[in-house]
């Protein structure tokens, strides 16, 4: 067996299975295990006040709207959030593996310039993020080395995916993959994992204000 | 030092005699005790963009990075991971230990107690939805529990615990009841066996606003409710919520939700003050482990604002232009947003509303504690700065609040700083202006000014500004 199939084969599915394993339970201890109080008389709706601030907090804080700090954060944020997704999803090379390794998916891969496009506003959006966590003195302050560690794997994963778009090289197709098992194996013992727990901090928090007849 | 006092010229208070690593152990027990779902969502979420700091009115005050709301959390997140976290077990087979030392719980008392009012802004500024403040409060629980804590804020609880009050005993408080009563010729029903409606009341006004105290009487006599004071139940500041002793915090909540089913009450009343808005309205359930559904708990305000819309409470038009100071704990965090508005168009003054202001404002900086903690003076006063202006650009005749700890606050301020403005009290407008058939309140004797109210400012009496509607027009009978 040959180092790429070695990559493609059974430590894929290691790296994919400990993903899962550990993602899903690192979730079900935050949901199911600790104390639940019992809450108070509504005032409101908790469900309605969940909701809106699951929605309402994809925008920066009515209050920061002329802070630039904030709108830099969020055009950034989704830059790099967008241009990844779409790489993830609908790269060629990506939607070919969860094809044959994953699921068929539905939809066509987006052409060679789609790819370069999402690839520069992904860079854009991460590179100019992660800057800011030495530049910025209140993100410097509270950066963990975490932080620094999972962008610089996201980095170095989407920097090679590039470098093997051209599927010209088996040595760096499976640099790229043997890159993202290690990230996959990082993601759910680290802050990646905000990828599935925003909507639970977001939902809590809203549901606390709306039981209250407030807004959060 | 003693037992319970600490050194002097060190920039945090310890209490009780207890070896280093029990604080240790203690605060991160504490830290995590309550910990449930929600908790664990805020502690998994946060990506660090640091948008909290730009909601801190500590933070935009000084410019300082380590007022940053999360920061403030910093040492219970890092030992969080490694002993209580989802994969704790796997650093504890790494042999990977909990960083937390007593030195780091030392330099961080200033940030949990001195600058963390509790607010809630940066709650509304973070994009993960994190509530920072709840895990401030945790966080304090694991203070209370090492025994590092302001040495003024835990006399304060002492006393609690000690003599039902940090106004006093039950005693003291019969003492002080009558002498209001004689003081402004207002019948106070005291100790009823059994009475529709409990009220409850803040060490504060027991201590400073007498006048307040005879407003807020005279209000619910007009309302016609059959109410009384209790006192073994009166009060109704929870110094357990503010310092994080739990216990304490729950005893206060189960001693007054307990009186008023013993005397029949079907409603309790909270006065003006926003801590105990939290702790009684939305926390009482935790300490039953189910709904009070029995007993309604009310704010004053929104008594007051219901009576209003009801149309069994009419007030004389003050006519002038006011602000009004959103206590946080009632409006962020308390839900009651609308009712001081309604009272305030019920005196007929022209709101000139801050920037910011309602659900966005700016804390009194004095909340959560911060006002009996001596040694956060300075900041407070820094913090107040953005108040100011927020005030000064509306222009306003009145200043306005809803809170006792808010109204104390922004008085000492305002003192400090010479501020042209005066703060004055929602209740008391509405005390000194209702229509009412009820015999006006006696001026009190010996030339003595009515405690709290028409209290000026040095700096507002040298301007002639900020006179106090409540006592330019005493309440008239209809």
């Amino acid at each position: 067996m040959t180092l790429l199939e070695l990559l493609e084969g059974p430590l894929w599915i290691a790296s994919a299975s400990i993903f899962v394993a550990f993602a899903a339970f690192r979730l079900i201890v935050i949901l199911f295990t600790g104390r639940r109080e019992a809450e108070a008389r509504p005032a409101g709706s908790p469900f309605l006040g969940a909701l809106r601030t699951i929605l309402g907090h994809f925008l920066p804080w009515r209050r920061l709207l002329g802070n630039g700090k904030a709108w830099f954060v969020t055009i950034a944020g989704y830059s790099f959030h967008i241009g990844l997704f779409v790489l993830l999803l609908f790269a060629a090379p990506h939607v070919e593996f969860i094809r044959e390794k994953i699921v068929n998916l539905p939809w066509d891969p987006i052409p060679r310039w789609g790819f370069i496009l999402s690839a520069q506003f992904a860079f854009a959006g991460l590179i100019t993020l992660w800057l800011r966590r030495f530049v910025d003195p209140v993100v410097r302050l509270i950066s963990r080395p975490d932080d620094h560690v999972a962008a610089g794997l996201t980095f170095i994963v989407m920097l090679t995916g590039c470098m093997a778009l051209g599927e010209q090289s088996a040595f760096l197709r499976g640099l790229h993959l043997g890159l993202v098992e290690l990230w996959l194996i990082y993601f759910p013992f680290s802050s990646l994992m905000h990828t599935f727990t925003w909507p639970f901090s977001r939902g809590f928090t809203g549901a606390m204000a709306g039981r209250r007849g407030t807004r959060a | 030092m003693t037992s319970d006092t600490t050194e002097k010229h060190r920039n945090f208070d310890k209490q009780r005699d207890l070896p280093d690593e029990v604080r240790v152990e203690n605060a991160m027990a504490g830290f995590i005790a309550e910990f449930g779902p929600r908790a664990q969502s805020w502690m998994n979420a946060c990506v660090r963009c640091g948008l909290c700091a730009e909601a801190c009115h500590f933070y935009l005050a000084t410019g300082e990075e380590k007022y940053t709301p999360i920061h403030k959390i910093k040492p219970f997140e890092d030992a969080y991971a490694l002993t209580h976290g989802p994969f704790s077990w796997l650093h504890g087979l790494l042999g990977r230990k909990p960083k937390l030392t007593i030195e780091e719980l030392e330099e961080w008392e200033e940030l949990i107690y001195d600058s963390c009012n509790m607010c809630g802004r940066c709650t509304l500024a973070c994009p993960m939805g994190i509530d920072i403040a709840s895990l401030v409060k945790d966080a304090r629980r694991g203070m209370y529990a090492a025994g590092l804590l302001p040495d003024r804020l835990a006399r304060i609880v002492r006393n609690a615990e000690k003599q039902h009050s940090p106004f006093g005993s039950p005693e003291d408080f019969r003492k002080t009841i009558k002498e209001i009563e004689k003081e402004y010729g207002i019948p106070l029903p005291l100790d009823k066996p059994k009475a529709d409606v409990l009220m409850t009341i803040t060490p504060e006004a027991l201590e400073n606003r007498h006048f307040g105290v005879a407003s807020m009487a005279r209000v619910l006599h007009h309302l016609g409710y059959d109410w009384t004071f209790c006192s073994d139940a009166f009060e109704a500041t929870n110094f357990g919520y503010l310092s994080g002793n739990m216990e304490l915090q729950g005893a206060l909540t189960v001693r007054l939700i307990d009186k008023a089913r013993e005397i029949g009450a079907s409603m309790l009343i909270v006065p003006e003050c926003g801590h105990a808005w939290g702790a009684t309205r939305w926390e009482a359930a935790k300490w039953y482990g189910a709904p009070v559904d029995d007993i309604k708990i009310r704010h004053i305000v929104e008594v007051l604002a219901d009576a209003v819309e009801d149309g069994k409470l009419e007030c004389r038009p003050v006519g002038e232009s006011a602000t009004f100071h959103d206590p946080c704990q009632q409006i962020r965090r308390g839900g009651l947003e609308e009712k001081p508005r309604i009272l305030m168009r019920a005196l007929g003054m022209e709101l000139r509303e801050m920037d910011p202001h309602g659900l966005d404002a700016f804390c009194c900086g004095g909340g959560g504690g911060v006002l009996a903690n001596e040694r956060a003076g300075p900041l407070r006063l820094k913090a107040f700065e953005l108040k100011k202006r927020a005030v000064e650009e509306t222009g306003a005749d009145h200043f306005v609040t809803s809170c006792n700890i808010c109204e104390m606050t922004l008085g000492r301020d305002i003192e400090a700083t010479g501020f042209g403005k005066q703060i004055e009290s929602l209740i008391d407008l509405i005390g000194a202006n209702m229509i009412t058939d009820q015999p006006p309140l006696k001026a009190p004797g010996s030339g003595a000014k009515p405690k709290g109210v028409g209290k000026r400012a040095a700096g507002a009496k040298k301007a002639g500004k900020g006179r106090s509607a409540a006592r330019r027009k005493p309440a008239a009978k209809k």
